[in-house]
C-alpha cells in the first residue's frame, strides 16, 4: 500500500494539517502536499477510470505530465473538470471526484469494454463511420457517447474572476530549476531586465530531490543562496506558480499564473494571464521521464522512477513497501537507493541493459539491492493494484523466468526534453542518439522580424543531462543574451557541480524485444487516451505512414496531456514498425498552451458586464428608463421601441407610427455617423467619394448622396451638409461611422496624399434628435429661438443658432416622410434637451420612437435602408436610384465598375414595391418563384400541386426576392420592398412567394412609395 | 451650461488605486502641419504650454497639448473656454490648411490615483508601464481592453485617461474591475 513515512517531506509543513475530501471520503494531507501526494498517503492509488477500455487508472507522474490523475474540482460555481492531482496543491476544505466510471470508482460496468478491447482497436471510432448507416445513429453513437468521455462539463456561472496583464522585458526565462536560476542571476548581473517564469510553487526544479551538489554544497542551499542573491536585484521579477503557456511570434509569450487554485479566497482574481514581450527568450523548461512499454505498465502503482523519488523526498509519501525498479538507464538506480535509504524494500532492479549500470548500480548493490542485467519485465501482475512481476530476457519473447511479487513498480526508459516552448514558434529539433530523445537545434531557433533567433534553451531542456554541463550552458547562454540586450555580463565563473559517471543508456522500445501481439495489446503507451504498442502497429500496417496521420488516427498524444508521456514512446514503435529510423518519422507538431489553461483567463476581464462594450447615448439611461426594449446596433443599444406597461413589442410600435404621423414623434438619432471633411480639396474629394455632385452643394443646404465601393456596390448612405466654403459634414449610417471614417482615410492617405484635405470623426460630440411629426415646428417654436418657419429653413437646408437655451444645429431633412427636423446639439447638453421636448410636446402627445417605427416610417415612404435593401452585391441603379448618380463627374469610386456588363444588364433584380393580395406580412427575405415554365427544361411542385421551371442545378428558377417587410399601421396592411426581375417594367404584376409552411403568398407589384408618393407632408 | 453634464457626472471608485470621472474637460482636434510655427503657435497660444514632442503631452491643470499623430493635436483647455478656444484656433488659422474641431463632448476624462495606478492600466492596455519607461510628460494613444483611449501621467501617482463618451460606462467598469483590491500585481 502506498502510505505516509513518519518523516521526511522536504516541502511539507507537518504542522499545519489540511482536511479534504475524495468521492465523499474525508482525508488528511498537509500544507505542501499535492493532491496527488495527499491521496497517496491516504493509499488512495486508484484515481479514475480509462478514456476507452474504462481501465482503472492511478498516477503515474509527479507534474504536469500526469495522463491519469484528473479529477472533478470543487462545486457550483467553483466547480473544474479535468484538474490535474499532481499539479494540484492541496487546501483545506478541497473536494474532489473521479472521472469517468460508473456507477463508481471500484465497480464500474463500462470495463467490459476493455474484454471487447479487441473489437476496439486504433481507429475503432472511423472505421464505425463505414459500417451500414443505421448502426451509426443506433449503435455506435449513443454507445461511444455513454463510454467515452474524461471529467462533466460545469453548469454553473464560474463564480471566481480572471484578469490579462501587460508585462515587458529584456530577458524572458521560464523554467525556475537550477538552470533558470543561473541563467536569471547571470542575467541580472548583467544588469538587463529579467523575468523568470516557475510553473509550480517552488524552484530549484528536482535538482535537490536527485541529490546534486554545486559548488560542494547541497542543491538545495545553493537554490537557497540563489534565490536570495535574485532578490536583491531590482531588475529581475521571478514570478512562482505560472507557467509559461506558449511562445509567439516576435517575442510575444503568454504566462499562465495560478493566484487562487492553492488558496481560494474571495477577492482578486483566480488566475492572471500574463502578456508579455519579451527581447529574448530561454527556455528552460527540465526534461521528462518516458515510461517502459511492457504489458500491464498501466495498472495502478506502476509509476515513473523518477515520481517514485519526488513523491518520497517532496512529500514522504512511498507508492509501495515494496517497489521494483525498471530501467535502461542510470537514472532509476536513484530511486531504489531513495527507497532503500527511507527503509522501504526493493526487491530488484530490472535493469534492460545486458552489461548493467555505473556507479550508480555499485552504490545500490552494496546497500545490498538484487540487480538483474538484460531482464525485463514480461508482465504486471494485479488488477486494481500492482501485485508483482514477471521476469523475462529483455532479448526474447517474454517467457517468464520468475514472478517477484511487490506492490510499486519505478520505470524509467530514459528523458526527453520539454522541447514544446522552442517548437512553438519553428524551433527545429535534431535526433540525440546516445540519449534517445530530441533536442533543440540551435543551428534552428525560431527567429524574430530580423531573422535572428529570439528563444534559446538551456539546461535538460536542451539536453545538457548531466549537471555540470547544464550550469556551464544556462551561464554561458545567458552571459551572451545579455550582452546582446546591451548588458554588462561579470566574469564571474560557472558554479561547479560533480558530473556523475553514468553509462549510457540502451533504447528500449518494447520490453521485451520481441513480444508476442498479446503482450503487446497489453502495453500502453498513451494512458489517457488508451493507446497502445499494438494499436499503434496496426495504423502502421493499414498504411498510415505519416506521424501526424497515425496520431489522429490513433489518438496518440491527444488526450489533455498532449501526450507528454507517450510521443517519443510513440513514434519510436512506429519508426519500428515501418522500419525506418526515428528522425526520418520525426515528431507531431508541438502546439501552445504547454499545459491546458482555463477558458476563464483566456477571457481576463471580459465576462459579464464587461463581455461587450456597449456604447450609450446621453440620452441611453432616459430611454431605459421609459420602457427602451433594446436593439444592438454595432456596439450601440437602441431602442427598438418604447413599451409602455402591459404593451406589446407590435402594439407598441404601431402607436409610435400613428402618433408621430399624426401629431410628434421624437427619434434618437445620436448613432448616425458625423464625419468633417475640410480643405482645399475636400469637394472634389466628396465628389469622388459620392455618387452625386456634392462639390455644387450651397453652404446651408443638405444633400442625400451614396458612397460605393471600387466595385461599384452601395456600401453607405446619408446626409451631407455644407457647413462652409471649404467644409462638409458627412452623416453615415449607424454602423458605417468608424467604417466610412477609415474609407476616407484610407484613400487620402494612399491615393490622394496630395489632396488637401483633412476629414474628423465627430459622432460622438453631438446628440442628434430627429423631431418628426405636424407638429415638430410648432413644438420647436414653444421653446424659443431661432426662426424655423418654412421661409427661414426650406426643406433640405440647415442652420446653426439657439433653441430656447440650448446650442443648436437644425436640418430641415425626413426620413419619415413628415416635417421634421434633425437637431444636433453638444453631447454634455442632449439628455436635458431631450427632456425640455419632452416637456414642452407633452400637449402635442410627443411620442419617443425606436428603430422599427423608424424603419416603417421609411419603408412607407419607399426610403432604401443599407443592410436591407443593400447585401454587398446591390448597386444604385439596382435600387432606381439613378437620381443620385451625377452623369457629369467624370469619375467616382464605382462608376467604372458600375460599367461592367453584368452591372448593366437589363435581367438584374430592380428595386419595387410589393404589397400581398390577402394584406398579410411577407416573409423577410422570401423568394418569388418563376410562373413561367419555358424558362427551364423540366418542372417542379413546389406548393400545392403549383409548378415552376428548374434551372441547370435542379433548383427552381427564382425572380426576386423581399429585402424589406412590415405591417403599416398607417395603411393597415402589409407592405414590402424587393428586388425582382424587370421588377419596374411589371407593375401590377402577381408574383408568388413560396412560405418555409408550404403555402404560398401573391404579392403585386406596384411603387415602392406607399405613402404620400408627391412628399408634400414633409414640405410643409 | 448648467444643462451641460458629463457622461458619469463624477462617479468615484476606491479601489487598491482611486478612479475618478473628471467631469466635463474642453478638448480640441487640431489637425494641420505640425512643423508650421502657425499651427504650433494656434495650439500652444490656446492652452498655455509648451508645444509637445511626438509622443508626448504638456499639461498643467485642465489645460494642455497632446501630440495625437504627424498631423494631429489635441488641445485641452477648461470645458468652457474651448468653443471660445476653437473658434479663435480657427480664425488664426483661416488661411492655413488646418481642421478645428471642438470634441469636448465626444469624450469623457478619467483620473486613476494611488502608488499603484500603473497595474491597473497595465491589466487593460498592451503599453510597458514600467516607471523607467512611461513617465509624466509621456502621452500615449492605444486600446483599453476593447476600446480605444489615450493616457498620461499629471504626476508620478496619477493618470489621466481619456475615451470615447458613449463608453465611459465600460471603461468605469473596467477601470473598478482592474482596481478590485486583492488584484495588486507587485509588477512595478
Amino acid at each position: 500500500m502506498s502510505t505516509r513515512l513518519a518523516t521526511g517531506g522536504r516541502l511539507l509543513n507537518r504542522d499545519r494539517a489540511l482536511r479534504f475530501t475524495f468521492n465523499g471520503k474525508q482525508m488528511k494531507g498537509f500544507e505542501g502536499d499535492t493532491l496527488a501526494s495527499a491521496l497517496l498517503a491516504e493509499d488512495q492509488m486508484l484515481m479514475g477510470r480509462s478514456f476507452k477500455y474504462h481501465r482503472p487508472r492511478g498516477i503515474v507522474a509527479s507534474g504536469a505530465e500526469e495522463p491519469n490523475g484528473l479529477v472533478n474540482l470543487g462545486k457550483g460555481g467553483a466547480f473544474e473538470p479535468n484538474a490535474r492531482v499532481t499539479t494540484t496543491e492541496l487546501f483545506e476544505g478541497l473536494t474532489a471526484e473521479s472521472q469517468n466510471h460508473w456507477p463508481s470508482l471500484d465497480y464500474d460496468i463500462g470495463v467490459v469494454n476493455n474484454y471487447a478491447a479487441r473489437f476496439l482497436p486504433a481507429g475503432f471510432y472511423y472505421k464505425t463511420f463505414m459500417a451500414p448507416r443505421p448502426a451509426w445513429k443506433h449503435v455506435f453513437e449513443p454507445f461511444i457517447r455513454k463510454s467515452a468521455g474524461l471529467g462533466k462539463a460545469p453548469k454553473d456561472r464560474d463564480a471566481d474572476t480572471y484578469e490579462h496583464f501587460y508585462a515587458f522585458t529584456d530577458l524572458l526565462i521560464i523554467g525556475g530549476g537550477i538552470a533558470g536560476l543561473q541563467a536569471a542571476k547571470a542575467a541580472g548581473e548583467a544588469g538587463v531586465k529579467v523575468l523568470l517564469l516557475e510553473q509550480t510553487s517552488h524552484l530549484g526544479g528536482r535538482a535537490p530531490v536527485d541529490g546534486v551538489e554545486i559548488d560542494g554544497a547541497l542543491a538545495e542551499d545553493w537554490i537557497a543562496a540563489t534565490q536570495a542573491a535574485l532578490r536583491e536585484m531590482d531588475n529581475v521579477t521571478i514570478r512562482t506558480r505560472c507557467m509559461g503557456a506558449g511562445i509567439y511570434d516576435h517575442g510575444y509569450v503568454l504566462g499562465y499564473e495560478r493566484l487562487a487554485d492553492h488558496a481560494p479566497r474571495n477577492d482578486g482574481p483566480r488566475h492572471r494571464l500574463w502578456r508579455i514581450r519579451a527581447k529574448q527568450i530561454i527556455t528552460a523548461t527540465g526534461a521528462i521521464e518516458r515510461p517502459l512499454s511492457f504489458a500491464g505498465n498501466d495498472i495502478p502503482g506502476v509509476l515513473l522512477a523518477s515520481a517514485v523519488r519526488d513523491y518520497v523526498v517532496n512529500y514522504a509519501t512511498s507508492p509501495g513497501d515494496r517497489t521494483v525498479v525498471v530501467t535502461n538507464n542510470d537514472d532509476a538506480y536513484r530511486t531504489a537507493i531513495t527507497l532503500k535509504e527511507a527503509g522501504l524494500d526493493v526487491p530488484a532492479i530490472i535493469d534492460a541493459r545486458p552489461e548493467g549500470g555505473g556507479a550508480l548500480a555499485t552504490r545500490a548493490a552494496e546497500l545490498g539491492i538484487r540487480i538483474e542485467n538484460g531482464k525485463g519485465i514480461a508482465k504486471v501482475k494485479g488488477g486494481k493494484r500492482v501485485e508483482g512481476v514477471a521476469l523475462c530476457a529483455q532479448a526474447g519473447e517474454g517467457a517468464v523466468l520468475e514472478e517477484i511479487a511487490c506492490d510499486a513498480v519505478a520505470m524509467s526508459g530514459g528523458w526527453s526534453p520539454v522541447v514544446h516552448l522552442w517548437s512553438h514558434c519553428g524551433g527545429k529539433l535534431i535526433w540525440d542518439e546516445a540519449n534517445a530523445h530530441f533536442r533543440p537545434d540551435a543551428e534552428k531557433a525560431p527567429t524574430s522580424h530580423d531573422g535572428l533567433p529570439f528563444v534559446s534553451v538551456i539546461g535538460i531542456a536542451n539536453g545538457e543531462i548531466d549537471t555540470a554541463s547544464c550550469l556551464e550552458d544556462a551561464d554561458s547562454t545567458a552571459k551572451s543574451l545579455a550582452k546582446a540586450l546591451g548588458g554588462k555580463p561579470r566574469r564571474s565563473s560557472t558554479p561547479q557541480a560533480g558530473g556523475s559517471d553514468e553509462v549510457p543508456m540502451l533504447a528500449v522500445w518494447k520490453m521485451p524485444q520481441g513480444a508476442s501481439r498479446k503482450l503487446r495489446a497489453k502495453m500502453w503507451l498513451d494512458f489517457q487516451n488508451d493507446v497502445k504498442v499494438s494499436d499503434v502497429m496496426l495504423a502502421a500496417q493499414e498504411g498510415f505512414e505519416s506521424v501526424e496521420h497515425t496520431k489522429r488516427y490513433t489518438t496518440l498524444g491527444m488526450a489533455t496531456d498532449q501526450g507528454k508521456l507517450s510521443n517519443i514512446n510513440g513514434l519510436a514503435v512506429l519508426s519500428d514498425a515501418l522500419n525506418q529510423p526515428i528522425p526520418q518519422t520525426g515528431t507531431t507538431t508541438f502546439r501552445p498552451p504547454y499545459q491546458p489553461i482555463s477558458m476563464g483567463a483566456i477571457a481576463g476581464e471580459a465576462r459579464a458586464d464587461l463581455f461587450q462594450p456597449i456604447r450609450k447615448t446621453p440620452m441611453h439611461d432616459w430611454h431605459d428608463a421609459h420602457g427602451a426594449y433594446w436593439e444592438p446596433v454595432g456596439h450601440w443599444r437602441r431602442p427598438y421601441c418604447f413599451q409602455k406597461p402591459g404593451e406589446s413589442v407590435e402594439d407598441a410600435v404601431a402607436r409610435e407610427v400613428k402618433a408621430t404621423r399624426d401629431s410628434l414623434g421624437l427619434l434618437d438619432a445620436s448613432t448616425l455617423g458625423k464625419i468633417l471633411v475640410k480643405g482645399r480639396d475636400a469637394g472634389k474629394f466628396l465628389d469622388m467619394l459620392y455618387t452625386n455632385m456634392m462639390s455644387t452643394l450651397k453652404p446651408g443646404k443638405c444633400r442625400y448622396g451614396l458612397m460605393c465601393t471600387e466595385n461599384g456596390f452601395l456600401t453607405d448612405d446619408g446626409v451631407v451638409a455644407r457647413l462652409d466654403e471649404d467644409t462638409w459634414l458627412c452623416h453615415t449610417t449607424t454602423g458605417g461611422a468608424d467604417r466610412i471614417h477609415g474609407h476616407m482615410e484610407e484613400w487620402l492617405q494612399t491615393e490622394w496624399w496630395d489632396w488637401q484635405v483633412y476629414t474628423a470623426n465627430v459622432t460622438e460630440q453631438y446628440a442628434q434628435i430627429g423631431v418628426v411629426g405636424p407638429n415638430a415646428r410648432k413644438v420647436l417654436e414653444k421653446l424659443g429661438g431661432m426662426d424655423l418657419s418654412k421661409e427661414a429653413l426650406g426643406f433640405m437646408e440647415w442652420a446653426d443658432g439657439k433653441i430656447g437655451e440650448f446650442d443648436a444645429r437644425v436640418f430641415r431633412i425626413s426620413f419619415s416622410g413628415e416635417l421634421s427636423y434633425e437637431i444636433a446639439v453638444p453631447a454634455a447638453q442632449g439628455l436635458a434637451f431631450w427632456e425640455a421636448l419632452i416637456e414642452a410636446g407633452e400637449e402635442f402627445g410627443v411620442t419617443p420612437y425606436g428603430t422599427e417605427a423608424l424603419h416603417i416610417m421609411r419603408a412607407e415612404k419607399g426610403f432604401i435602408m443599407i443592410g436591407d435593401e443593400t447585401d454587398g452585391t446591390v448597386i444604385p441603379q439596382d435600387l432606381g436610384l439613378h437620381w443620385a448618380i451625377s452623369k457629369k463627374k467624370e469619375d467616382y469610386l464605382g462608376k467604372r465598375a458600375q460599367e461592367r456588363s453584368h452591372m448593366t444588364d437589363p435581367n438584374r433584380w430592380k428595386l419595387v414595391g410589393l404589397e400581398t393580395l390577402d394584406g398579410s406580412v411577407l416573409p423577410d427575405g422570401a423568394y418569388a418563384v418563376s410562373n413561367d415554365l419555358s424558362r427551364g427544361q423540366n418542372s417542379a411542385e413546389y406548393a400545392n400541386g403549383a409548378e415552376a421551371p428548374i434551372n441547370e442545378n435542379d433548383q427552381i428558377v427564382m425572380i426576386g426576392r423581399v429585402t424589406s417587410t412590415y405591417h403599416s399601421p398607417t395603411l393597415g396592411k402589409g407592405i414590402a420592398m424587393g428586388l425582382v426581375e424587370h421588377g419596374p417594367d411589371r407593375m401590377g404584376e402577381e408574383l408568388d412567394f413560396p412560405k418555409t409552411d408550404g403555402s404560398v403568398v401573391k404579392a403585386r407589384i406596384v411603387n415602392p412609395v406607399f405613402y404620400d408618393p408627391k412628399g408634400e407632408k414633409q414640405n410643409v | 451650461m448648467s444643462n451641460a453634464v458629463s457622461a458619469l457626472q463624477a462617479k468615484t471608485y476606491a479601489g487598491f488605486a482611486e478612479i475618478e470621472e473628471a467631469g466635463l474637460r474642453g478638448m480640441i482636434t487640431l489637425r494641420g502641419d505640425l512643423s508650421s510655427t502657425k499651427v504650433k503657435n494656434a495650439a500652444t497660444g490656446a492652452a498655455s504650454v509648451d508645444f509637445p514632442g511626438m509622443g508626448e503631452c504638456n499639461c498643467v491643470d485642465e489645460k494642455g497639448v497632446a501630440w495625437m499623430s504627424p498631423d494631429e493635436l489635441l488641445v485641452m483647455t477648461p470645458y468652457a473656454d474651448a468653443q471660445p478656444a476653437a473658434e479663435k484656433i480657427a480664425k488664426t488659422l483661416a488661411k492655413t490648411h488646418a481642421l478645428v474641431a471642438n470634441v469636448s463632448d465626444a469624450r469623457a476624462v478619467f483620473f486613476i490615483r494611488g502608488p499603484n495606478a500603473r497595474e491597473v492600466i497595465a491589466k487593460l492596455a498592451p503599453v510597458d508601464l514600467s516607471p523607467d519607461r512611461f513617465k509624466p510628460g509621456q502621452f500615449r494613444r492605444t486600446r483599453l481592453a476593447q476600446v480605444p483611449a489615450a493616457f498620461w501621467m499629471r504626476d508620478a501617482e496619477t493618470f489621466e485617461l481619456i475615451c470615447f463618451r458613449s463608453v465611459a460606462g465600460y471603461v468605469f467598469d473596467l477601470l473598478c474591475n482592474a482596481a478590485q483590491p486583492g488584484s495588486e500585481v507587485g509588477a512595478f
